[in-house]
């Protein structure tokens, strides 16, 4: 039920981008970009180096305004100025630099800036119960304790506890940036199952990569961005690992990515 | 359930048991403590071990050199006079130290608030509690305006405080007027300082303290025992109550004796500058451990930028505990006036601001932020003034006690840069 097969995108989409434009003064990063992100599945947002990948992801996240476009949340339109608006509706960034303490412990960020409180009083209990909760849910079986400081943990225990985090807080759209990127084999692994667990326990999860091999391995959907336009976006079914290479340094594949004018266009 | 969900971790960490959050589990005991604090120490953090080391060795190689006098009741209560005002000086540059910022300025703060205090006493006849209030809301103007230069206007610590710090003694200078002392003779202030708690009360404040932190500690041990929490082993847990019933019961034991120099008078009991740092020490503890506030110091101190996306509100942090800072240090200031009997130009300058930020860092606050606890102070603090005092009993001169105390800051600041490039090295 969760192999990364062809299914029917009848449902409404938790995310839904359409003609989204940002600028950073004169240079223009996004036009009119379109995306659908479904629950339950995993969408791999692809692109080169600069093709506007953490940008989007960061307009998402309320960090950056966009100039023009909509924005729909589960089919309704709505505007995020701020990450604490797209905390409210249920989106969960995880950073490349992953911005943990290295010296809080794990409960203590997974709960940071959310802390449960008795009065005054931090209620430790609860937030230990509920941090372990979350990652046993996740089957993450590498941690020796909750408490343990995060300056002890490896790099793929880090990405865990930052991926755990944002699976805390009743997150409906949780976007991973490269989660991959810096860890070798066996952690590589660790991740992209989780990766794949987020989706299968109903969250909608945008996961950014450049490893095709990771992409094909754990996507529903790929979304392909080249020069800040949205080549294509559709399920990974459609496409073969050559045709996405192409889309990601081309811009077009076939009948996919941006008409031949416009690709030119972007050319020059 | 499909072959990827199924799939089990294939790879584990190494030592990682297939179950997970083995050490959560209570089934590990002395060993497993033991295992958590050296990796607490491969991380940089040493904890309380180097300033208690020191406390021990520095005490005894004192009480070798001076037999006769060190180890006494009289010389002991002097000791906490001593170390009072240096110990509450560097309980608020722990907050700030452990944002990284430092405050070059606590120590004529300290002076400022003192002298406003002593003016108002001696020249308006205010009763004590509208001068020792007006310190202290001077120290909270004081905090505010240097940490709103530092949060808000974005001038490093370092620069705003070191401004101050000339700006101040001005202050404190033309308060005071050149050469002029203003004496500090209100029988509440002074009694900090020259009055003791009685005997019978210092006993039952003892017994109430050890009482109170026992049961808070078992307490916690029952509920994370029985909910399947992280916890200490219960060995751990009395032998920590242990040492501090100890401690209690000692010092309390030690005051209690009579040490009068002259036959007929007794001079018994406790300093009552031991229960204001005692009180503060709980106060504070509280606030960074117990608290969402505390928690945000430590997560701003340790990366900001997290703090930042987590919606902590970094900037009212780094103001609100350059007001704590200043706060402690007016409270500091008042009680080393209440043991000077006055207050002078240059209280609060000299050597002070560099014993509380070597009490800090002796007692194990980090340097770069993010590591420390109130309790640092104490120990440090401690550690601060036997030094000082043992160096007074042995008649040494002036100079060497500037280069050993110098030396001692020195020494625990490298410790503190080697920890945090070996936690960096390894890793960590
Ligand atoms: N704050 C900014 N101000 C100006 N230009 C920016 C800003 N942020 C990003 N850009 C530009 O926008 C373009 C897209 O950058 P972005 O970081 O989104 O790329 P990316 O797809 O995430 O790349 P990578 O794979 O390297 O992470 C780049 O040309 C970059 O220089
Ligand atoms: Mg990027």
């Amino acid at each position: 039920m969760s192999a990364p097969i062809d299914r029917p995108e009848d449902g409404t989409p938790t995310l839904e981008l359409r003609g989204v434009n940002k600028s950073f003064g004169a240079i223009q990063v996004l036009h009119d970009v379109h995306m659908k992100v479904y629950p339950g599945q995993v969408t791999a947002l692809v692109g080169d180096n600069g093709a506007g990948k953490s940008t989007l992801i960061k307009s998402i996240a309320g960090i950056h305004a966009i100039d023009s476009g909509e924005f729909l949340f589960e089919g309704k339109p709505v505007t995020v100025s701020g990450p604490r608006e797209a905390a409210a509706l249920g989106i969960e960034i995880v950073y490349q630099d992953l911005a943990l303490a290295d010296n809080l412990d794990v409960v203590q960020n997974m709960f940071l800036g959310r802390e449960r409180k008795n009065g005054i009083l931090l209620d430790e209990t609860s937030m230990e119960e509920a941090a372990r909760d979350t990652l046993s849910k996740l089957s993450v079986r590498t941690l020796k304790s909750v408490r343990q400081l995060v300056s002890s943990l490896s790099g793929g225990q880090r990405q865990t506890v930052a991926i755990a985090k944002a699976v805390l807080w009743e997150s409906k759209l949780v976007v991973l940036d490269e989660p991959t990127a810096a860890l070798g084999v066996a952690q590589t692994r660790q991740v992209l199952d989780l990766v794949r667990r987020l989706a299968d326990t109903g969250h909608a999860v945008v996961f950014i990569s450049h490893n095709m091999v990771d992409v094909f391995e754990v996507s529903d959907r790929i979304a392909a961005l080249y020069l800040g336009r949205m080549a294509a976006d559709v399920p990974i079914s459609q496409v073969d690992r050559p045709q996405v290479i192409e889309l990601i340094t081309a811009g077009r594949s076939g009948d996919l990515g941006i008409a031949p004018a416009e690709a030119a266009a972007v050319e020059v | 359930m499909s072959s990827t969900l199924s799939t089990p971790t294939s790879a584990q960490e190494p030592g990682g048991a297939p179950s997970g959050f083995e050490a959560d589990r209570g089934t590990d005991s002395l060993g497993g403590t033991v295992r958590a604090y050296l990796d607490r120490v491969r991380g940089g953090d040493l904890g309380a071990l180097p300033a208690i080391l020191g406390i021990v060795v520095l005490g005894l190689l004192f009480f070798v050199l001076r037999p006769e006098t060190f180890l006494t009741p009289r010389n002991m209560a002097n000791l906490a006079d001593q170390a009072a005002p240096i110990i509450i000086l560097a309980m608020g540059l722990v907050f700030i130290l452990l944002l990284g910022e430092i405050d070059l300025s606590a120590g004529v703060v300290s002076g400022v608030c003192a002298a406003v205090m002593a003016k108002l006493l001696a020249d308006a006849g205010a009763p004590w509690y509208v001068s020792v209030l007006a310190a202290i809301v001077t120290g909270v103007v004081i905090g505010l305006f240097t940490g709103s230069l530092v949060g808000m206007v974005g001038i490093p610590s370092f620069v705003v405080t070191l401004a101050l710090f000339l700006g101040w003694q001005g202050f404190t200078l033309r308060l005071i007027g050149e050469g002029g002392t203003v004496p500090v003779r209100d029988p509440v202030i002074s009694a900090i300082s020259d009055k003791n708690v009685p005997v019978a009360l210092g006993w039952v404040l003892a017994l109430l303290t050890i009482a109170v932190y026992a049961a808070l500690q078992l307490n916690r041990f029952r509920v994370q025992k029985a909910r399947g929490l992280a916890h200490a082993p219960l060995a751990v847990v009395l032998v920590r109550i242990g040492v501090i019933a100890a401690v209690v019961v000692l010092v309390t034991a030690v005051l209690s004796v009579d040490r009068a120099p002259a036959v007929g008078v007794v001079l018994a009991g406790v300093p009552y500058a031991i229960p204001l740092v005692v009180l503060l020490l709980l106060l504070l503890t509280f606030v960074l451990g117990r608290t969402s506030f505390g928690r945000h110091v430590y997560a701003v101190g340790g990366n900001a930028e997290a703090a930042r996306r987590a919606g902590i509100n970094v900037t009212r942090i780094r103001v609100a505990v350059f007001v704590i800072g200043s706060t402690l240090a007016a409270i500091s200031g008042i009680v080393a006036a209440a043991r000077l009997g006055s207050v002078a130009p240059g209280s609060g300058g000299g050597n002070t601001l560099l014993y509380a930020v070597g009490a800090a860092v002796i007692g194990g606050t980090s340097l770069f932020g993010g590591r420390g606890r109130v309790r640092d102070a104490v120990l440090g603090g401690l550690v601060v003034a036997i030094i000082a005092n043992g160096l007074g009993l042995l008649g040494t001169e002036a100079y060497l006690n500037f280069i050993i105390t110098g030396g001692v800051l020195l020494l625990a600041a490298s410790v503190d840069a080697l920890a945090r490039r070996r936690a960096a090295a390894t890793g960590h």
